[in-house]
């Protein structure tokens, strides 16, 4: 079930309400531009994870 | 020649690539009288090679100058390309590894000829197949444009360049298959790092930095309007545009090319972790958008017959041109047209594929190993022919909308190809009449919006909500396949056609 951390990767990535706004800016970024921006890294490593388990998991043969 | 030092980085690098793709054949190399080595590189790319090819299959010309012509022109809406490009990764890690197993396991090359050994139903398998096609056509005839948008801004002449270019892209396509955009990707993904990293650099610093580009952008486009009371307003457009754009993405022929040609599953999971190095670039991509407006290209002189012929997608050309040295521009530009080049040639080929073994072979005639490569070489002429004679002979706005058509299209084989590695809960009949359902729903709300506006808003139980139509229609195809499944699962089930396995999907 490792697999329901691929779910937060939507959530951050649709919650539109609470990333359209302009503070607190970042770098000279309006929040709404980093927000989604710093989602790519976050959406990544969550997926990494996923990964990581299940290859454990799997052994390294598939 | 305007600009003599761009022209000349611009040729020079455009020379190297097609060398690149003549030799590209002997990479590799495997039997080329076998579509499976002409149409995917024989399975045998690893994690690089994938992580490379689908970077520049996925992340095309069009989009390099689409997004930030959005941006330029529309405002934050055009950086739903960002949170579109980071949910397509979960969507990759979840479906595909499944789907690449059982493809190899049964020797399949497209995701038709999937659903037909699935339900063995050949029906499903043309209609997914046909839309594919119908999808692709008007995706390269893009790639044209994004091509003809940077040669004109090096004030080449006429159509003469794009006709030459195309011509050497169906030659190499034609000789070397899949192994050619595999290595010309390499370059043009190079590329298009380091122009991306040098203007996000160079630019700002020139206009004072990002805080005063902000600045400049008018309070209206900077953000999404919040919507009025009893409507999802630009919020759920937003969403549900990033959401559908996600959902179609992998189900487009030249991507699922691009993944079936995986060494393993696990290339294709570990791609899922590594790709998104590229929705960061888009998203810097993008903003380059904001940067021509506070740059101000659009007043200065010298760039109003670009901005008059190319209209908003002249934005990032003019601003190359205008911030950055005439050499480093021209490495800019051609990362662009390279970066036509490469998706342009898995279209291709992904469409020959399907061309031969879902629609030639099924319904003309069959041909053995040799006879298949003949047909898919020959198709893939066809598609290039075709996409040049589509912007040569009719105007840019109808490739646009047809390309706005195709996303809609395309998605609606999403509960046939996603669904199915999962479970076979569906009947292929089912199946089949959720797409006519999702096609035919889709292309008449497009309709309605006179073929220009991807959202539509729909009014339910006294809210108003904006959503992308494809999205919409694909929920109502999937309904319509699952509610029909269960009554012909129990009158008339196809289960007896799967010549799948559940250990093929493990």
């Amino acid at each position: 079930m490792i697999k329901l951390l691929l779910l937060p990767v939507f959530v951050i990535a649709l919650a539109v309400p609470f990333f359209n706004h302009a503070a607190p800016s970042l770098f000279g970024f309006p929040f709404f531009y980093w927000y989604q921006i710093a989602v790519v890294p976050v959406g990544a490593v969550l997926i990494y994870i996923v990964y990581r388990v299940e290859e454990n998991r799997r052994g390294d043969d598939a | 020649m305007t600009y003599p030092a761009a022209t000349v980085v611009f040729l020079l690098l455009l020379v190297l690539v097609v060398v690149l793709g003549f030799t590209a054949a002997r990479w590799k190399a495997g039997d080329m009288s076998h579509i499976v080595e002409w149409g995917l590189g024989g399975r045998r790319f690893g994690t690089w090679v994938s992580w490379f090819l689908l970077g520049g299959d996925l992340y095309t010309a069009y989009t390099f100058i689409a997004i930030p012509a959005l941006m330029f022109g529309a405002g934050a809406i055009g950086f739903f390309a960002v949170p579109y490009t980071v949910m397509i990764y979960p969507i990759l890690y979840l479906v595909f590894p499944k789907l690449w197993k059982v493809a190899h396991r049964h020797g399949y090359i497209t995701g038709p000829e999937f659903l037909r050994g699935r339900y063995g139903n050949r029906w499903l398998a043309l209609a997914v197949g046909v839309t594919g096609i119908f999808a692709t056509m008007p995706y390269i005839a893009l790639q044209l444009v994004g091509m003809q948008t940077v040669i004109g801004a090096l004030g080449l002449p006429g159509h003469l360049p794009l006709i030459i270019a195309f011509s050497v892209l169906a030659a190499f396509t034609y000789t070397s298959g899949l192994r050619a955009p595999a290595m010309i990707a390499i370059v043009k993904d190079l590329l298009i790092y380091l122009t991306v990293i040098v203007a996000v650099i160079v630019i700002p610093a020139q206009l004072g930095g990002f805080a005063a580009i902000f600045a400049k952008i008018s309070p209206a486009k900077l953000l999404l309007a919040v919507p009025p009371a009893g409507s999802g307003g630009a919020y759920t457009g937003y969403a549900t545009l990033a959401l559908g754009s996600a959902m179609a993405l992998f189900l487009y022929p030249h991507a699922m090319t691009g993944i079936l040609s995986a060494s393993s599953p696990k290339v294709i999971r570990r791609n899922a972790a590594l790709l998104p190095a590229y929705s960061v670039l888009l998203g810097l991509l993008a903003l380059i958008g904001f940067m021509a407006v506070a740059a101000g290209v659009q007043t200065m002189p010298q760039f109003a017959s670009g901005f008059k012929q190319y209209g908003a997608s002249f934005a990032v050309p003019a601003l190359l041109l205008n911030s950055l040295p005439g050499w480093f521009a021209g490495i800019a530009f051609a990362a662009i047209a390279i970066g036509a080049l490469v998706p342009a040639a898995i279209m291709a080929i992904a469409a020959a594929n399907i061309f031969t073994r879902d629609i030639c072979s099924q319904f003309i005639a069959k041909a053995g190993h040799k006879g298949e490569v003949r047909v898919a070489k020959l198709f893939s002429i066809v598609m290039v022919v075709g996409a040049v004679a589509f912007i040569l002979l009719i105007p840019n706005s109808y490739a646009v909308q047809l390309q706005l058509l195709g996303g809609m299209w395309i998605i609606q084989t999403f509960p046939a190809i996603a669904f199915s590695v999962f479970t076979r809960f569906f009947n292929g009949w089912a199946l089949l009449a959720g797409w006519a359902v999702g096609i035919f729903s889709a292309t008449y709300l497009v309709a309605l919006n006179h073929f220009t506006a991807a959202i539509f808003a729909f009014h339910v139980l006294g809210h108003t909500l904006p959503s992308y139509i494809a999205l919409a229609t694909v929920v109502l195809n999937a309904m319509v396949a699952a509610a029909l499944s269960l009554p012909m699962n129990a009158l008339a089930s196809d289960r007896a056609g799967d010549e799948t396995v559940a250990a093929d999907y493990i």
